[in-house]
């Protein structure tokens, strides 16, 4: 047939690496603590991203709240909305979904996939998890500082977030700053980690080919996150200079609150470059794995190979590579060189394209399937519809004049919740309901999962649909309130309360799931070591929960795509990576 | 098939929302009605796609649901199908994108004849500054800045003695005369917001920014900030009116020049 298929003749290529001696734990805290095995490291990695994800979701609320029924909280000051937002947003984004994505799903699946026994440096890695951590609890002891957390909105933009009229200037700021900056330096550990591992850990016959899609959108993401990343790092120790040492990197000659202040000469335009050369890609980075992972519940619920392989993977790679060019599609209205708008329109309008690509193999791949609708498979389906709405809408803001009107509304606000917040969380959840088993060896509670499916997705969508409409209207998004506008009807009140009613349900129904999470480890069905029926390796494992290791004596060997579903001929229908050609299809 | 039929009926719900939500854009002033008609057009490629799309998801789930004896078909590639989608995709991008760089060439070039005015924003409240009899905005800097000055125009620049100055007050235009705003913060970043007017634009402290539109009907219209810029952010409001002509110059009448507002300070 083609060349991602197997062949008899095939010859399996060499690991690039020989198999490796492991540091064994010699004591419970080396196992569980001080672990440097990356399936404990995912754990940890995924708990402390969900923890602190909690955080996030319970802002929302409170966010939520007060737009709804503005002025009637006495704990929802204006200065501790505009609090709410800025760590809102910031958690979500940074230590929510990139953490989970790569350094929970990252981390369990990079090796296991690849048929690796760890990642190639576990010490680091284990160094990695707890720089993270360090950076989490930075983050979180700026609520309990003098002045509460920075209220900068989460794009920190100077000069206001370094002076008086924004909340948290003191010392929220400050610790915003270093939080961030010791994310990146542990992100970069696990980063490299996971990039060398792809590279060089794959086991004998694991060719970049054959390499499931997951793998290729985390290790696309991890390298964007390498060098995208280092933009934000730079831009923090400046900023943080400009605040402690009064440089003026971004800081032009200012006025604060009436007197004249000693900065003069610096750009905060250069600011938003520097940060959106970072925050462009980050929304990929969250974007590229979550493609990877749904192609892979997508094709095995619906027991067909992945439509478009090969096209699959340039796909990621080239949106990978042109997110780099488009940055400046946040900038249009922030007083740069106008004439920037015509390139930065055309890059973006192009990723559509590899973009739109696969959105089409992902369907194409439910056409004349098996479909199982289980409740990885309706988490990957309510993704589709999500992402295509929300994917559909960057084409409006991306068109630059298009852009004009609607920035910084609450369009902008429903637009990128739907791409880069409910469509990867939804991945998430998929994905964890998916592997749920392979890491517990205990199935996660059905009924459960299919009720938080039904909420979080409708739920979702009744918040965030009729919210473009708002900023069609021309609702500017961070208001603590409206206020009087003659231009809002007082329906858009109504629509409001309605948003939060709906965005409080979607928030309870994730109590369900960590209930699910914690009811399921002891009483979940047990599952037994590959009950979706999938290809992949790491369904293959001698046992499961897999051990420290993975694999027993030997490294399992590969001999055809991760896509062998319902091979005609076959035995079964699904053919498992590590079996030999010989016994598989015919094909 | 449930799921099969909330696909379509989300769609259905979306289509039916769409035009029937009482929530759209404001009734334009401005001549950007290119924006919206750009903004109508991407409405409707986008709506297309996406009825496509989940319909076509829909009936996928509903046709090939797991029935007992059912086999997946196995197809790993369709070049052909895959390149025809993909250059009918390039198209629909296409057809947004050209009438979008069109309208942004007029959007960037000013007109000639527009007249020049400027807005001052500083933590919370808009100001105005419009050319005197000279027809010359004066040079500023933050560093003038001081209660008797508030827009930190520069004393000792000649040009600027003749401008007139608004502060805590509407800002009018005359109907039908193109305008270029030039925006200019003292402190920190904000945006000038107009929704009738469908074109905003930062106030980038360090920069002297712009935008031109023309006012296309007379009437008062608020403008908001729409550049996060700390607590007070949503009481930044002011007005626009947009008069005929024998109104603005009755108007221009009564406004204050930077040197009769800071004369009483010089003697
Ligand atoms: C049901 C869940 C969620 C609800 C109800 C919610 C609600 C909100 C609200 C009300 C705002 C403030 C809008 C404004 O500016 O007026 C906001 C901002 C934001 N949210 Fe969410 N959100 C949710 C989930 C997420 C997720 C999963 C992400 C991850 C990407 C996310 C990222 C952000 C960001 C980046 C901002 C902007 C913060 C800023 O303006 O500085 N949110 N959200
Ligand atoms: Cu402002
Ligand atoms: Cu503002």
């Amino acid at each position: 047939m083609t060349d991602v298929t197997v062949r008899a003749d095939d010859a399996i290529p060499a690991a690039e690496v020989e198999d490796v001696e492991l540091y064994h734990p010699k004591s419970w805290v080396t196992k569980y603590v001080y672990c440097q095995d990356a399936k404990v490291i995912a754990i940890q990695y995924s708990l402390t991203a969900m923890a602190i994800g909690l955080v996030a979701l319970v802002l929302s609320w409170l966010m939520r709240l007060q737009l709804a029924f503005p002025g009637s909280f006495s704990f929802i000051a204006p200065t501790d909305y505009y609090q709410f937002i800025t760590m809102h947003g910031m958690i979500m984004v940074i230590y929510l979904l990139t953490a989970l994505f790569l350094g929970g799903f990252g981390n369990y699946l990079i090796p296991l996939m690849v048929g690796a026994r760890d990642m190639v440096f576990p010490y680091v890695n284990m160094l990695s998890y707890w720089i993270y951590l360090l950076a989490v609890l930075v983050l979180v002891a700026s609520f309990f500082a003098p002045g509460g957390p920075t209220g900068a909105g989460w794009t920190l933009y100077p000069p206001q977030a370094i002076l008086s009229g924004t909340p948290g200037r003191d010392w929220g700021i400050i610790l915003m700053l270093a939080s961030l900056i010791l994310f990146i330096i542990g992100f970069t550990m696990g980063g490299l980690n996971y990039v060398v591992t792809v590279l060089q850990a794959r086991t004998r016959g694991m060719t970049l080919m054959r390499m499931p899609l997951t793998v290729w959108g985390i290790f696309t993401a991890t390298v964007m996150a390498l060098l995208a990343f280092p933009a934000l790092f730079a831009a923090c120790v400046m900023m943080l200079f400009d605040r402690l040492l009064g440089t003026s990197f971004f800081m032009p000659s200012v006025v604060e609150l009436g007197s004249y202040l000693q900065y003069g000469g610096g750009s905060p335009i250069l600011w938003q470059h520097l940060f959106w050369f970072f925050g462009h890609p980050e929304v990929y980075i969250v974007a590229l794995p979550a493609f990877g992972i749904v192609s892979d519940l997508i094709s095995t619920h619906a027991r067909k190979n992945i439509f478009g392989y090969r096209m699959m993977v340039w796909a990621i790679v080239a949106i990978g590579a042109l997110s780099f060019v488009v940055w400046a599609h946040h900038m249009y209205v922030s007083g740069m060189d106008p004439n920037f708008g015509f390139f930065f329109a055309t890059t973006t309008l192009i990723i559509a394209v590899p973009t739109a690509i696969k959105v089409y193999n992902w369907v194409l791949t439910l056409w004349r399937g098996d479909i199982h609708l289980t409740v990885p498979m309706l988490f990957a389906l309510g993704f589709i519809v999500t992402f295509v709405n929300g994917g559909l809408t960057g084409l409006f803001l991306g068109n630059v004049v298009v852009d004009v009107p609607l920035s910084a509304t609450m369009f902008v606000v429903a637009h990128f919740h739907m791409v880069m917040g409910v469509a990867p969380l939804l991945v998430i959840f998929g994905g964890i309901y998916h592997w749920y088993p392979k890491i517990t060896g205990r199935m996660l509670n059905d009924r459960l999962g299919k009720f938080h499916f039904w909420i979080t997705f409708l739920g979702a969508y009744a918040i965030f649909f009729p919210m473009h409409y708002l900023g069609l209207l021309g609702v500017p998004r961070r208001y603590y309130e409206l206020g009087e506008m003659a231009f809002i009807p007082p329906s858009a009140a109504t629509l409001n309360i309605f948003i939060t009613a709906a965005a409080l349900t979607v928030g309870a129904a994730q109590l369900v799931f960590f209930f699910n999470l914690a009811w399921s480890l002891f009483r979940g069905k047990l599952a037994g070591s590959n009950p979706w029926h999938a290809t992949t390796l790491e369904w293959q494992t001698p046992q499961t929960p897999p051990a420290h290791g993975n694999w027993g004596k030997e490294l399992p060997i590969v001999y055809r795509w991760a896509y062998d579903y319902s091979v005609p001929g076959a035995a079964q229908d699904f053919v498992p990576q590590n079996q030999p050609a010989a016994t598989g299809a015919a094909a | 098939m449930v799921i099969a039929l909330i696909f379509a009926l989300i769609v259905i719900f979306s289509i039916l929302f769409h035009f029937l939500s009482p929530w759209w854009f404001t009734p334009i002033a401005s001549n950007w009605r290119y924006i919206d008609d750009t903004i109508i057009i991407t409405f409707w490629i986008t709506g297309v796609v996406f009825t496509a799309v989940v319909l076509f998801m829909s009936y996928c789930v509903y046709r090939f649901r797991h029935q007992e004896g059912r086999q997946a078909a196995y197809e790993p590639e369709n070049r052909k199908l895959e390149w025809w989608l993909a250059i009918v995709t390039a198209f629909g991008v296409a057809a947004m994108l050209t009438p979008g760089l069109f309208v942004w060439s007029q959007f960037v070039t000013v007109p000639r004849e527009a007249t020049e005015f400027e807005v001052v924003g500083q933590q919370w409240q808009w100001s105005f500054r419009l050319p005197g009899k000279e027809g010359q905005l004066g040079t500023s800097d933050a560093r003038f800045v001081s209660p008797d000055n508030p827009l930190g125009l520069n004393p000792d620049d000649p040009s600027g003695q003749d401008n007139i100055v608004i502060i805590g007050d509407d800002l009018h235009l005359p109907v039908g005369k193109p305008v270029k705003v030039l925006l200019r913060s003292i402190d920190v970043v904000h945006d000038f917001y107009v929704p009738e007017f469908r074109a905003k634009m930062d106030l980038m402290p360090g920069l002297v920014t712009h935008f031109w539109f023309t006012p296309t009907r007379t009437g008062t219209f608020e403008i908001l900030c729409a550049g996060f810029c700390g607590i007070g952010h949503p009481q930044m409001r002011g007005n626009v009116v947009v008069d005929n002509e024998a109104d603005y110059q009755a108007w221009l009448q009564k406004q204050q020049t930077f040197a009769q507002l800071s004369a009483p300070k010089k003697q």
